[in-house]
This record gives C-alpha cells, sequence and structure tokens, in this order.
C-alpha cells in the first residue's frame, strides 16, 4: 500500500496531462454536436492527422539541419501548422461529407454512417501514403531527458507543463472566443436554434464551418502533444483517442463545453486512478464502467441541462 | 421473394469456388446480425453501437460449452437454446440500465458496454483462465446434426441460410405484431407511446433481448464455423460494420437490410483486386451512398419507411416546438 501511495501523485500528473489532452479533443466533439445534432465519428482521425502533420514538420527541421532547434519555436510551429490543416481538413469534411446530408434534413443516422466512412477513409489515406509502420517522434531532440524538476517529491517533466499549459490555453482561448465575442455570440444562437438565427440574420452556413475549423484544429494540436507525449504515432492513434475523448464529452454532458473539459479532466484522472490502484489492463473497464454509471445517475452528463435535453427530446 | 429464396439455395451449387461460398455464408452471418440490430436500431429507434458484445457472448458461450477449454462438449443443438437463453438474457442485462437514456446517451452507454465486453474477453485469462485472453479459444467442436458432421463451407453456407431464413420470418412476424408495433410507436414518439398504454420498460427490453438473442446465436454458428474465437472478432468496428449494413440497405426494411449486409461483406470482396485500396473506396462508398440515398438503398414496398430518428431529427423537432 506504501508502495502505491508512493506513485499516486506521479500517476496524478500523467493523468492530468492525459486528462487536459482528452479535454481538448472532446471539445471538437461537443461543438459539432452543439450545432448540429451529429457524432463526428471522423473526429478521432482528424487528431491522428493532426498528430502527423506535427511529425512532418519536426522530420522537416530535423531533415532540414536547421542550427538551434528549440522546443521555444518548434513546439508552437508544429502546433500551428497540426492547427491549421487539421481545421481546414474539418472544414472540407463538413463541406463535402455532410453537408450535402443535413442540408436536405435527412436523419440523423445517414451522418453517423457518412462519419463513418469518411473515418475509415481517412485512415485509410493515410496508410496508404505514410505507411503502416509507426513513427516516431524526436521528442528528446526538444525536451531533453533532463528538462525535469521535482515538487514534494514528484518528478515532473517541462513537456507534461507545456501540454497541460497548451491545452489549458486553448480551452480558455476558446471559452472566451465563445462567450465574448459576436462569432461566439452566433455559434450559441445556432446551437440553441438554428432557423431562428438564420432569421435574425446569422450566417448559419459560415457559423457551423467555422465550429468544424475550431473544433478540429484543437483536434490537430491535441494530436501534436499526444504525439510528444507518446513518442509513437500511426494510423489508427485516432480510433482510441476518438473513443476516449467522446466518452469525455458524453461524461461531461455533450454539448457543453465546460463538460468537455471537466469529461476530459474526470477521466484522465480516472484512468491514472485504476492504472494504480486496480490494474493496467483493466483501466479502460473503469473508464466506460464510470461513465455508465454517471449516465445511469444522471442521464444528460455531469454538466448536461436536464430541463434544455427534456425539452429537445 | 421466393425467387431471392430459390436464388440462395442454388448459388453455391454455381459458384465459381469455394472461396464464395464462404464469403455467401458470412453474408448469411452478417445478415442475419444485421437483422437483430435492425429490432433494436430500426424497429424500436434505440441507437446501439455495442451490438457486437452480443455476438462475442454468444460466441464465446458456444465455445465455452463446445470445446477443451472446460472440457465441455455438448451437442450443437443443445448448445444453442443456451446460449439463446443466456444472451437474450445479457440483452435485458445490458438494456435495464439504458431505459432512462435516450438517442446519443444510449449510443455511448451501449458502445461503453461493448468496448467493456471486448476487453473482458482480452483481459480474463489472469488470474484464472476463463477466455484464453488474446490467443481465445481454439479446437471447438464442429456442429453436428445427427450422423451429419458439418464440416465444407456448403454445408455451412446451407446451415446459416436456414438460419438467417429462421431469423427473416421471426423478423417480419414480429414487426406485425403488438410487440411490433409497441416498438414502432416508441420509435416514433416514446411519449405518446406511453400515453397510449405502452409499457415501454417492457418493450425496450423485449428489442435488446430479441436482438441479442439473434446476435447471440449468429456468435455460436461464427465460433463453430470458424473452430475458434478471438477478442478481435469483436471488435467496435464489427458494430460500426453491422450498423452500416442496417443503414445502408435501408433502416427498418427487412430486405433492405439484408441487401446492406450483402453489400458490405461483399464489397471489400470484389474490390480485392485493388488489394489495399479497398478500404478506402468502401470509406467513399459509404459518404457517396449516404450523400444520394440517404434514406439506404431498398426503399419499403409496403408502407413508406418511416426513418426512425432516434431522438427526433433537428428540425423536425424545432417546428414541433414552434408550433407550441
Amino acid at each position: 500500500m506504501a508502495d502505491i501511495l508512493s506513485i499516486l501523485p506521479q500517476q496524478l500528473v500523467f493523468g492530468l496531462a492525459l486528462g487536459t489532452v482528452y479535454g481538448l479533443i472532446a471539445l471538437g466533439y461537443t461543438m459539432v454536436y452543439g450545432i448540429l445534432f451529429m457524432i463526428n465519428f471522423a473526429h478521432g482521425e482528424i487528431f491522428m492527422i493532426g498528430a502527423y502533420l506535427g511529425w512532418g514538420v519536426l522530420t522537416f527541421l530535423l531533415n532540414a539541419q536547421i542550427a538551434g532547434l528549440h522546443a521555444a519555436w518548434v513546439v508552437p510551429l508544429m502546433l500551428l501548422q497540426a492547427m491549421l490543416g487539421a481545421g481546414l481538413l474539418g472544414v472540407c469534411l463538413e463541406r463535402f461529407a455532410y453537408r450535402p446530408l443535413y442540408a436536405r434534413g435527412a436523419t440523423r443516422l445517414g451522418p453517423l454512417i457518412s462519419a463513418i466512412g469518411a473515418s475509415i477513409f481517412l485512415q485509410n489515406a493515410v496508410m496508404l501514403t505514410q505507411g503502416a509502420r509507426m513513427k516516431v517522434y524526436m521528442t528528446s531532440l526538444l525536451f531533453p531527458r533532463a528538462w525535469r524538476f521535482e515538487i514534494l517529491g514528484v518528478s515532473i517533466s517541462v513537456l507534461v507543463i507545456v501540454m497541460i499549459a497548451a491545452a489549458a490555453l486553448m480551452m480558455w482561448g476558446l471559452h472566451e472566443l465563445v462567450q465574448r465575442t459576436t462569432l461566439g455570440r452566433s455559434i450559441r444562437a445556432v446551437a440553441e436554434d438554428r432557423e431562428m438565427a438564420a432569421v435574425v440574420g446569422v450566417n448559419v452556413r459560415r457559423v457551423i464551418a467555422v465550429t468544424f475549423f475550431l473544433g478540429s484544429a484543437l483536434a490537430g494540436a491535441g494530436g501534436v502533444l499526444v504525439g510528444l507525449y507518446y513518442t509513437q504515432i500511426d494510423f489508427f492513434m485516432g480510433y482510441s483517442a476518438g473513443l476516449k475523448a467522446f466518452t469525455a464529452a458524453v461524461l461531461g454532458g455533450i454539448g457543453n463545453i465546460r463538460g468537455a473539459m471537466l469529461g476530459g479532466l474526470l477521466l484522465g484522472l480516472i484512468e491514472s486512478l485504476a492504472v494504480t490502484f486496480i490494474n493496467p489492463a483493466y483501466k479502460d473497464v473503469v473508464a466506460f464502467a464510470v461513465l455508465i454509471v454517471t449516465l445511469v445517475v444522471r442521464p444528460t452528463g455531469l454538466l448536461g441541462d436536464v430541463s434544455a435535453q427534456a425539452e429537445k427530446v | 421473394m421466393a425467387a431471392l429464396v430459390a436464388f440462395a439455395v442454388i448459388a453455391p451449387l454455381v459458384a465459381p469456388n469455394d472461396y464464395w461460398i464462404g464469403v455467401m455464408a458470412r453474408i448469411c452471418l452478417y445478415a442475419t446480425l444485421a437483422l437483430g440490430l435492425n429490432v433494436v436500431v430500426g424497429f424500436a429507434g434505440l441507437l446501439d453501437l455495442g451490438y457486437v458484445a452480443f455476438f462475442g457472448i454468444g460466441s464465446y458461450l458456444y465455445a465455452f460449452l463446445a470445446s477443451p477449454q472446460f472440457g465441455l462438449h455438448l451437442p450443437f443443438l443443445v448448445a444453442l437454446p443456451i446460449v439463446l437463453v443466456v444472451t437474450a438474457l445479457s440483452g435485458v442485462l445490458i438494456g435495464a440500465p439504458t431505459l432512462r437514456l435516450r438517442g446519443d446517451y444510449l449510443a455511448i452507454v451501449t458502445l461503453g458496454f461493448g468496448e467493456i465486453t471486448y476487453l473482458l474477453l482480452i483481459n480474463l485469462d489472469r488470474p484464472v483462465n476463463i477466455t484464453g485472453g488474446p490467443s481465445g479459444i481454439v479446437s471447438i467442436d464442429a456442429p453436428a446434426f445427427w450422423r451429419l458432421a458439418i464440416t465444407t463451407n456448403r454445408q455451412y453456407y446451407y446451415m446459416f441460410l436456414v438460419m438467417l431464413l429462421v431469423a427473416l420470418v421471426a423478423s417480419a412476424r414480429l414487426r406485425d405484431s403488438r410487440i411490433g408495433w409497441a416498438w414502432q410507436a416508441i420509435r416514433e414518439d416514446e411519449l405518446a407511446a406511453r400515453v397510449m398504454g405502452i409499457n415501454t420498460t417492457v418493450a425496450k427490453l423485449q428489442a435488446f433481448a430479441t436482438g441479442a438473442a439473434l446476435a447471440g446465436v449468429g456468435g455460436a454458428f461464427l465460433a463453430s464455423w470458424q473452430r475458434s474465437v478471438f477478442p478481435d472478432n469483436f471488435l467496435f468496428t464489427e458494430s460500426i460494420n453491422i450498423l452500416a449494413m442496417v443503414i445502408v440497405g435501408g433502416v427498418g426494411n427487412l430486405l433492405g437490410v439484408m441487401v446492406g449486409a450483402a453489400i458490405i461483406v461483399a464489397l471489400p470482396e470484389i474490390f480485392r483486386d485493388l488489394q489495399l485500396y479497398r478500404l478506402l473506396v468502401f470509406g467513399l462508398l459509404l459518404m457517396v451512398l449516404m450523400i444520394f440515398r440517404p434514406q439506404g438503398l431498398v426503399v419499403g414496398w409496403r408502407r413508406p419507411p418511416r426513418v426512425p430518428a432516434p431522438v427526433a431529427d433537428v428540425d423536425s423537432a424545432s417546428d414541433v416546438r414552434r408550433a407550441d
């Protein structure tokens, strides 16, 4: 028991880092769900492509043998590339795979299958162009192993700090954007009532496209952070990450931005606790069991609005 | 319909080779599964993303009952009813906590159950070996009917075809029964269904149990055909595949569901020449199909299919609200 308690703080730090990234990816699910009531099953693949884009930047810089590679400018560059690329991909996906469906007022199952098709397509497109073997993130070149410090006996690497800080910064930025800007108000209006928003002059199509861009960009950034953390990426990584992030979004109450962040954090912490106290092999079982129990007790997730949900149904 | 059955009976006799008979057997197997999922998603309008769990439970249960794993070697026809009853019960067990949930929340909970089932299958080899872990269970008994042991693909095909026909007749009769109408009422409007005096709790559990039982039987057939079961047979992607069959063909439509199964199983086989590109093409086709035929390939000839919306689709829901 003493052993377990001594590694617990360390595990909690990992859980926190992983949780913020889950939250980052979950935001994309929740935003798209908030305005379109659809589960964007290809979101995990966008995350995966973000990881590849970041890897591409890093590999390019390494191959070009540029002197003075430093995390302080390389990581933002990787994030930027991944966010732009993933964001644009999200917009394309919306334009070509989903809009033709929801614009006609199709049912909810159609877009779901279309998204699954997109997910299979993107996975295989990456596998065919990049190869099925995993790619290695040269994280140790950016974040030397010596870059760590101790707080209360817990060893924390700079990378984990950067991950948490970057994810938290982006979440804060999104929150401010949605709550304080005109664009944010349009997004909230479309989420509230799409037709009414159109009546009062909101460009609904543009808002939906922007939402896809924002959600996908965050997933792309999450891809880079996860790549740096685990140092290995492959074309299939979007599957489990997407599943986890989706779980996080539902745990917090899907459609609710703060809920996605909370759900991500909780999921990361639950997993690290399960690894510490139960068995690493069962961490996903515990995560899903917590989700199921939460939903049985609170059918709309932790922060989901019970009354609003009842009205929508 | 008779022509279709006749075609299905003759098909293996004219099939080019044994491989294609195997593909046809798989089509029958998946059509049965798709009919089972169709009861849940198509009739009752409950979006189930963890359907493969029941398929897995059925497979492993048959493997437990008829393999050296526990030294049991029950005959196929004895094991089958056990599998049917137990998987139906598992459907009730998994369905019960989800009764209060709607739409996408239901989807994620069923998905969670599917993942948990998979993880248990892959991890329950320690501390006590139950499922055999990642290496699964092998040397499962082949089914035998009295003296006739089923060994060739062609025999399996006919066995699967019989299963499919039973599932089809059962689906059709259920659809037009009192239970079936209750399901469809719940699908269209749960609150109204309850007001009409339908016990929605019982009806939903019946839907879960029926779907699960069909998947369980399908699982037993799969285990007896492969003569082995592995956790990787029951990945989430398999749930998605079966759901795609139901939706591509035409949700709620029995012929459509079977056509969907045939397409989803056969397409990657037809594109086998494209080798690595076949899944790429498959994904693309799913998107294109949904864009051009969102209601599915086969549209009902008996009554116009009201497409089920688990929570109600966005536009009509807002219309209703405004009318208030």
